[in-house]
């Protein structure tokens, strides 16, 4: 444990980029630690960090998610429509609105482990028709979010808005599952090896389908969020943020394999953080918004680029510290590689969490 | 390889061709033509004049350009990798056209040579970037999807100038006349032709089975001494080429916008999963990919002959890539299961980069 | 190994606390968004409950843009961005102000070529306004077409950008107006041009006509030339952008009310889809007409049917240039609808005018005429060596920098 895992150096480079912004918002006479910057941050951090908690479960176990988008969408309007401004209606529509969401990660998950269709496709095909089942029945944005939810939305203690409250709520829950439960070491196990892990009893559809299913729910939680923010649910806002490759850019900057089986929810939440920083540096200093996108594709590719070259030895494992041969020149598989017999996750899961990062 | 799986192998090889064919059918990769098919007589069916010479032609050299980078995309994926740039890549070829080549044709050859380059140069990056840097690919895509995107609408204000000259155009529109029964033949269908055949005569070389190799086990492929790096990164340049050809192609067939190309890679992605290819590399055919392209453009086609309201489209869209997809699935699990059924198919490289003596003659 | 896990759950507990404490000082001065939204969020109940978002038509809007198409308009014709519809006025004494003030912009985006024009034209008459001492200058946030961006950058307004005024261009109407409304709670003047919002707490709400009086335009035009039971491809955008959906609402109602078979596509503009579209239709029958909800890839409908040997149709498209140069080019009968671009210099003139104290329009509907056959000619010559993505009414010839900083493009 002398050297940095991979969670250190995802908050070393957030430690830059505080650093780099505190200056470049300093040339601009402003304050990067103002009240009013720091809760553009958060709530820049909100939304995303939701999602991209869910997305790290299901890369986790070797997966992707391209829905969010829409079932963001979908939530809202779910949820937006049944409050239709009556207070009373706010916890049934959010019940509905989630289990909602709930369903169409089911359904992910069940097209993924059980007709075995790479998460990819299902997810990009799941996200077509619930795109074509938005567009046919909203026509713009309808229902109406009654004042007390909104308040969610536009509140906040100090400068923190409620809404970073509860996504970081949500993510020391989902935290506590995936380290203490024997759900969140299946999770881990399925990512890393299959047939590793099938043989040595886990039952590997469940942590598949299970890891869907938070990830819509977190979707469709990021969707009554974004209702409570506009007082309205969209047909659009889901995809408006590009929160889908955003949030597997988030997960991976945060330091989890892309192929599964490796990874951390801290650093993911370190990966939506460096975004939320980036974005408001950026806007700070009005960039010109296409330049914007240059930015962040360098930075993405930049900051991946600073450990991935590093041994996946030194990622936070479940499995044995992957004993990778020096100079073994082969690239990082890609997604649905796992399948891989000789992948560098192997073990019998003793000894793993030494690895975690405290 | 064993002996008994060798055996099996040459007596599959020696069976009567038609056999062979309709063995090769009912893999994915074969299946996919099995697809258009179907799909080709529910368009006849919806609108019978589609089926005459004249807009059938026109329809292969339509859907040129997608089966071009579907092609493309083949390469990354059977490789094991993605490649989400090309989409990105597109818009910038088609911008650089209209800005550079502009209304003087004299322009026109440099500026081709310079897209060729510049299409090159991004695989180069990408390639680089994934296996030197160990960035997985999927990231790195990801970011030059961003970057180039941006750079080429600060580049130009956010639109490109102007279409570029008729005669660069002629590219994607136009066409050889006066041929018999086809009236037409567009030169994209030509340009199809080419890289097609390209395509299957290099996954036929040395490169193209340690290309899938790579994808099916680039710790054994190391093994066996394959500059795995270098396998990579060209197909990435492959890519990034097909890309070029296809925005060459798209400009001359619609035109400059900044929205030309948006989305191409997700459906140059389904289409090379559609035909039947594995997403994590190493299964499937090139051509197949490319007959995925056609099963999904034929599919839009009837979509739009059927008068499906267009909102709902997206929706069948999604299921019948799962349905395909998860048909496909199976019959790879299947395919997996026994060591004979899997040396039929002549695709999947069984072993080595080098084909074991047994497949060689094989079709 | 419990530890670590606790030691986790116990970091994130601890930065949420840390963020907590280091702020809670500051938010004595700012003022608490609680509030505002508690505040906002009231004065909106009564408006909003109309949008149930299932029907873009509405007869009474329609009626009243149908009249504006032939109201007279106050002003000098040759600065039609600074004409308006006679109407109700806002005072704006309480606004007057000396010296230069600061403006700052929060803009839906610039992803198409049409904002991009407006944002330059904006960018000019900012410069005049600068040079003249009456804007210091002018902060602007790109959402990047996303509301809740746009939320946060209204707020990061509100709380850090020490503003003047406030000048929003929503990039959604619902969605956007709690959030108009706590910048109009800062007691600054707000203008809010092209997409409205459900509240009139603005002090000028900025548009030319509207979405029906284009779709009136174009399907009259249409309807007039094309006879009972001809076929119009309309070529869409995107739906549920309320600008677009309004043109589409009046136009599908004509077309129906005259015999038309209308089909509608969503196309996003991308001129490859159009032509495919066309393509197809022209494989299944004859279309005798084009209706577009804007222009951009109009060219490629129109090379469709040259492509297929097709007549070309009768047609309605925008003032784009690329458009008018090939309606010019091939003669065909066509309209180009116009959404007046030269509304992105108003806001900044009528700041000019708040911050003087005169009086301005509470609702500056700005002239929006089509480009008709007899006018193309004029349109053309004058915005010569334009790029195909410019607009011919982008209104900025008075303005520095004409016209390199429109042929060159250049954004800041």
């Amino acid at each position: 444990m002398n050297r940095l895992t991979s969670t250190h150096i995802v908050y070393l480079v957030a430690l830059v980029t505080i650093i780099a912004g505190t200056v470049l918002v300093g040339t601009t006479g402003r304050n990067f630690f103002s009240a009013g910057n720091i809760s553009d941050i958060l709530t820049g951090t909100s939304i995303l960090g939701f999602i991209a908690i869910g997305q790290t479960l299901v890369i986790l176990v070797g997966s992707l998610d391209l829905s969010v988008p829409y079932v963001i969408s979908l939530s809202s309007l779910v949820g937006a429509g049944i409050m239709a401004n009556q207070a009373g209606n706010i916890l049934p529509a959010a019940l509905l609105a989630l289990l909602v969401s709930a369903l169409i990660g089911l359904a992910n998950g069940a097209v993924v482990a059980g007709l075995k269709v790479h998460g990819f496709i299902a997810t990009l095909g799941m996200g077509l028709i619930v795109s074509g089942y938005l567009g046919s029945t909203y026509q713009g944005s309808a229902g109406q979010a009654p004042l007390a939810f909104r308040l969610i939305g536009a509140t906040g203690i100090g400068p923190v808005p409620v809404s970073t409250l509860i996504m970081l709520a949500c993510a020391a829950v989902v935290l506590v599952m995936l380290n203490t439960t024997r759900l969140g070491h299946a999770m881990y196990a399925v990512g890393g090896d299959a047939p590793v892990a099938r043989m040595s009893g886990v039952r590997t559809r469940t942590p598949v389908i299970a890891a869907h299913v938070i990830c819509s729910t977190m979707a469709g939680l990021a969707g009554l969020l974004l209702a409570a923010r506009l007082g309205v649910g969209s047909p659009t806002i889901g995809s408006q943020g590009g929160y889908d490759l955003l949030s597997i850019a988030a997960v991976v900057l945060g330091g989890t394999l892309l192929a599964g089986g490796k990874g951390s929810l801290v650093g993911t939440l370190g990966g939506v953080l460096i975004f939320a920083m980036l974005d408001n540096i950026m806007s700070v200093l009005q960039v010109n918004p296409f330049l914007k996108d240059v930015v962040r594709g360098i930075v993405i590719v930049v900051a991946v680029a600073v450990y991935a070259r590093r041994r996946t030895a030194q990622r936070p494992a479940r499995f044995g510290r992957g004993p990778t041969r020096p100079g073994d020149t082969a690239p990082p598989p890609g997604p649905g590689a796992s399948r891989q017999g000789n992948g560098p996750a192997r073990g019998d899961g003793t000894d793993a969490r030494n690895e975690v990062p405290a | 390889m064993s002996v008994a799986t060798e055996r099996a192998v040459l007596q599959q090889n020696r069976s009567p061709r038609g056999e062979r064919v309709l063995r090769a059918l009912r893999t994915p990769s074969g299946a996919i033509f099995v697809l258009v098919a179907v799909l080709f007589v529910a368009v006849l069916a919806a609108n019978p004049s589609f089926g005459e010479p004249g807009s059938l032609i026109r329809f292969i050299g339509r859907t040129a350009p997608i089966a071009i980078a579907a092609i493309g995309q083949y390469f990354v994926i059977v490789s094991g990798e993605f490649d989400l740039s090309m989409g990105s890549v597109v818009t910038a070829q088609v911008i650089i056209a209209g800005n550079l080549i502009g209304q003087d044709e004299s322009r026109t050859l440099p500026v081709l040579a310079l897209m060729i380059v510049f299409g090159a140069f991004v695989g180069l990056v990408n390639g680089l970037v994934t296996t030197l840097l160990k960035v997985p690919s999927f990231i790195v895509t990801l970011g030059t999807m961003l970057a180039l995107l941006g750079l080429v609408l600060f580049w130009t204000g956010g639109a490109a100038t102007g279409n570029p000259a008729d005669s660069f155009r002629q590219i994607g529109r136009g066409g050889i006349q006066d041929i018999p029964v086809l009236e037409v033949l567009p030169y994209p269908v030509i340009l199809l032709a080419v890289v097609a055949g390209a395509a299957f005569w290099l996954m036929r070389r040395p490169y193209g089975r340690t290309l899938v190799a790579v994808g099916d086990n680039p710790h054994a492929a190391a093994l066996t001494g394959a500059p795995v790096w270098w396998i990579r990164t060209r197909a990435f340049m492959l890519s990034s080429l097909a890309a070029t050809a296809a925005g060459v192609i798209l400009v001359g067939y619609a035109g400059v916008h900044p929205s030309v190309g948006q989305g191409y890679e997700f459906t140059a992605i389904t289409a090379v999963v559609l035909g039947g290819v594995v997403l994590g590399g190493g299964r499937g055919w090139v051509l197949s990919a490319a007959a995925g392209a056609f099963a999904l453009e034929l599919l839009f086609t009837l979509l739009n002959f059927l008068g499906v309201e267009s909102t709902w489209r997206d929706s069948v869209q999604g299921a019948i890539i799962i349905v395909a997809v998860a048909a496909a699935s199976r019959n790879w699990q299947r395919k997996r299961r026994g060591a004979s059924t899997q040396a039929h198919d002549e695709h999947r490289p069984i072993a080595a980069p080098t084909p074991a003596p047994g497949t060689e003659g094989g079709t | 190994m419990r530890g670590s896990i606790l030691g986790k759950v116990t970091v994130i507990a601890a930065t949420s606390l840390l963020a907590l404490t280091a702020c809670t000082t500051d938010s004595s001065i700012e003022d608490p968004p609680a509030a505002e939204g508690t505040a906002s969020s009231e004065s909106t109940e009564a408006a909003q409950p109309s949008e149930d978002g299932t029907e873009w038509f509405d007869q009474a809007v329609y009626d009243e843009q149908d009249g504006q198409r032939s109201a007279t308009f106050e002003g000098d014709p040759a600065q039609p961005y600074l004409q308006y519809i006679d109407g109700e006025m806002t005072d704006t004494a309480a606004f007057a102000a000396e010296g230069p003030q600061k403006v700052c912009f929060s803009n839906a985006s610039i992803s198409n070529p049409w904002r991009q024009t407006g944002w330059i034209t904006m960018n000019q008459q900012l410069q005049v306004l600068q040079d003249a001492g009456v804007i210091s200058e002018m902060e602007t946030r790109d959402a990047q077409d996303d509301d809740n961006t746009q939320i946060a950058d209204i707020d990061y307004f509100i709380a850090e950008g020490n503003c003047d005024a406030f000048v929003i261009s929503p990039n959604s109407t619902a969605a956007m107006t709690p959030a108009v409304e706590r910048a109009c709670e800062t007691g600054k003047p707000v203008v809010v041009f092209d997409r409205g919002v459900q509240t009139d707490c603005a002090v000028s709400f900025i548009h030319p006509i509207g979405g029906f009086a284009w779709g009136i335009d174009t399907a009259e035009f249409l309807s007039e030339r094309l006879g009972e039971g001809d076929k119009v491809v309309a070529l869409r955008i995107l739906p549920g952008v309320d600008v677009l959906e309004q043109r589409w609402a009046a136009a599908e109602r004509i077309f129906e009310e005259n015999g038309i078979e209308a089909v509608d596509y969503f196309t996003g503009a991308d001129p490859v889809e159009i032509k495919s579209i066309i393509s197809d239709e022209l494989a299944t029958g004859d279309v005798q007409g084009i209706w577009m909800d804007a222009g951009d890839g109009a060219v490629a409908a129109i090379e469709a049917f040259e492509d297929a040997g097709a007549d070309l149709p009768v047609m309605t498209g925008e003032d784009e240039m690329s458009f008018l140069r090939k309606w010019d080019e091939t003669g065909i009968d066509a309209l180009a609808p116009v959404y007046s671009n030269f509304q992105w210099r108003t806001p900044l003139l009528a700041l000019q005018k708040i911050f003087a104290g005169e009086e301005v329009p509470a609702e500056w509907v700005l002239p929006q005429s089509p480009i008709t056959e007899d006018q193309r000619g004029e349109f053309l010559t004058a915005n010569e060596g334009m790029p195909d993505g410019h607009y011919a009414k982008f209104g900025g010839e008075d303005l520095p920098g004409y016209p390199t900083v429109w042929q060159e493009r250049q954004i800041p």
